[in-house]
């Protein structure tokens, strides 16, 4: 089934055209990494997916509902977006976890006060998921008593226990050191296992190689290319090549 | 001395009222004004920010003398003496809230975009996001220059002494006349030191409350 469709996207920061014309699907199950270079719009992509940026012509329809359609872009009413926005998850650079919340507190809140889950089955799929991201002795710390890689893992679990059907991911480990890296890599590998639907803008070339079912390339606001990790790194297209070479050095 | 003592307290009362009050009116009235100085609104926002610059760029003093006098040189309304008091509270409310707006203000401004952002994708509505996500930030923010300005709110109280309102400064300075002697000043100035020692030992407390995280 198709979770999320995306046509003829548009967007402009002021004179500059930063999405042109981007086109996209995403089935069930699928894990797809975004690559490309710094200022190629690929954080502007997620942030119009996620509704955090309003898109000035294009379709995005979650699992066919209408988000937004038409150019210039008419979104559809406020309710019928409420409903559309429990379909996706985000997972910031920089964690944004809520400094004034426990780890448990930042999962259950929002399942508790925005979907109505009852305070007892919001923290038992809570503890579930802090075990499965091995943060069990963690619920009761705050977030400045973590680590990087652990106030990622956190994040990811609130984002999770809304359970949404796409978990976006903006370089979740760009902040991190190369040790941290590799935990929050891991825990992304397992819910791929899971076949959790998961579009993952990085710059960890070894990792979107493993993780995705397909890699797309975006330079200067347009999808570049795409296609299996291994049609991507053996990829003819120069652009795609050198990006490639750059970033494995 | 005993009657000096319990004189000063008389008016020490009058000063804690004034106190009070204003905190009480001002604190609030300084969110409302906050967001009328960041209104999407031009004209509420031009007009916000020209009343904050007021109530800040001209003395106090001035401002409880324009709210007591304004009445009977503006609208040749006549006002008793019994206007005193709630004069000097509307003079110290809408002075002080100006200054509290601003501090709130660089409080909200202060925390990161991301905040808002990650609430807006977890589906809170906008009142959630302020209320459980940036007020209780934004307040230990701003507890150390709140704590500043209920410092000098204390000893401004002083300046009801303009109309004669008998507050504990207006009081000492009438017995350190009729008795010719520095004693009634100094025991008000005991009054006020100790009464702030009070209030910083109050918001050190809440500031150690709200240390639990960063
Ligand atoms: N809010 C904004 N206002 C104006 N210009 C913006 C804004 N956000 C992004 N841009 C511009 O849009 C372009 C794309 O930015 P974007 O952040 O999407 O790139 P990116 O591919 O995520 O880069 P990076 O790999 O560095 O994160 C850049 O030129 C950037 O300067
Ligand atoms: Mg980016």
């Amino acid at each position: 089934m198709k979770l999320l469709e995306i046509n003829h996207l548009r967007k402009n920061f002021g004179e500059l055209a930063v999405l042109k014309d981007i086109s996209l699907s995403v089935e069930e199950g699928e894990v797809v990494s975004i690559i490309g270079p710094s200022g190629s719009g690929k954080s502007t992509l997620l942030r119009c997916a996620t509704m955090l940026e309003t898109m000035d012509g294009g379709d995005l329809v979650y699992m066919g509902e209408t988000a937004a359609a038409g150019d210039p872009c008419i979104y559809a009413p406020k309710k019928q977006l409420k409903k559309i926005k429990k379909c996706f998850g985000l997972v910031f650079q920089s964690f944004h976890l809520f400094p004034h919340y426990t780890v448990m507190k930042n999962i259950i809140d929002a399942p508790v006060s925005v979907e109505k889950v009852s305070k007892k089955e919001a923290q038992e799929r809570a503890l579930k998921l802090l075990k499965q991201l091995g943060l069990e002795d963690k619920a009761d710390s705050y977030p400045h008593q973590l680590s990087g890689g652990q106030q990622q893992r956190v994040s990811i679990a609130r984002a999770l226990a809304l359970q949404p059907k796409i978990l976006f991911f903006d370089e979740p480990t760009s902040a991190l050191d190369p040790e941290l890296t590799i935990e929050v890599l891991k825990v992304i590998k397992e819910l791929a296992k899971e076949h959790m639907t998961m579009i993952i803008v990085t710059h960890e070339m070894q990792f979107a190689k493993e993780v995705s079912d397909r890699i797309i390339f975006m330079e200067q606001g347009v999808i570049q290319e795409q296609g299996t990790p291994e049609e991507i790194f053996a990829s003819e297209n120069s652009r795609v090549r050198e990006f490639i070479g750059k970033m494995n050095t | 001395m005993v009657s000096m003592i319990s004189q000063l307290a008389q008016g020490f009362v009058l000063t804690a009222e004034v106190f009070a009050l204003t905190l009480i009116f001002a604190m609030p009235l300084g969110m409302i004004i906050a967001f009328g100085r960041m209104s999407k609104n031009v004209i509420l926002r031009t007009f916000v920010k020209a009343y904050i610059s007021i109530m800040r760029g001209t003395p106090l003093m001035l401002q409880i003398l324009v709210v007591y006098f304004g009445p009977f040189y503006v609208f040749d309304i006549k006002m008793g003496t019994g206007y005193r008091f709630p004069a000097v509270i509307i003079a110290f409310v809408i002075n002080y809230a100006a200054y509290f707006a601003e501090i709130y203000r660089a409080g909200i401004e202060s925390i990161p975009l991301g905040q808002y952002e990650a609430a807006e994708v977890l589906g809170y509505s906008k009142s959630q996001t302020f209320f459980k996500i940036i007020l209780p930030q934004v307040i230990k923010r701003v507890l150390p220059p709140v704590t500043n300005e209920t410092i000098t709110l204390v000893k401004d109280t002083s300046l009801a002494f303009t109309i004669s309102l008998a507050e504990m400064f207006t009081v000492a300075k009438q017995i350190g006349a009729a008795q010719t002697s520095i004693m009634p000043l100094m025991a008000a100035g005991v009054f006020y030191y100790v009464f702030n020692l009070l209030v910083a030992t109050v918001m050190e407390f809440i500031e150690k409350k709200l240390s639990y995280y960063r």
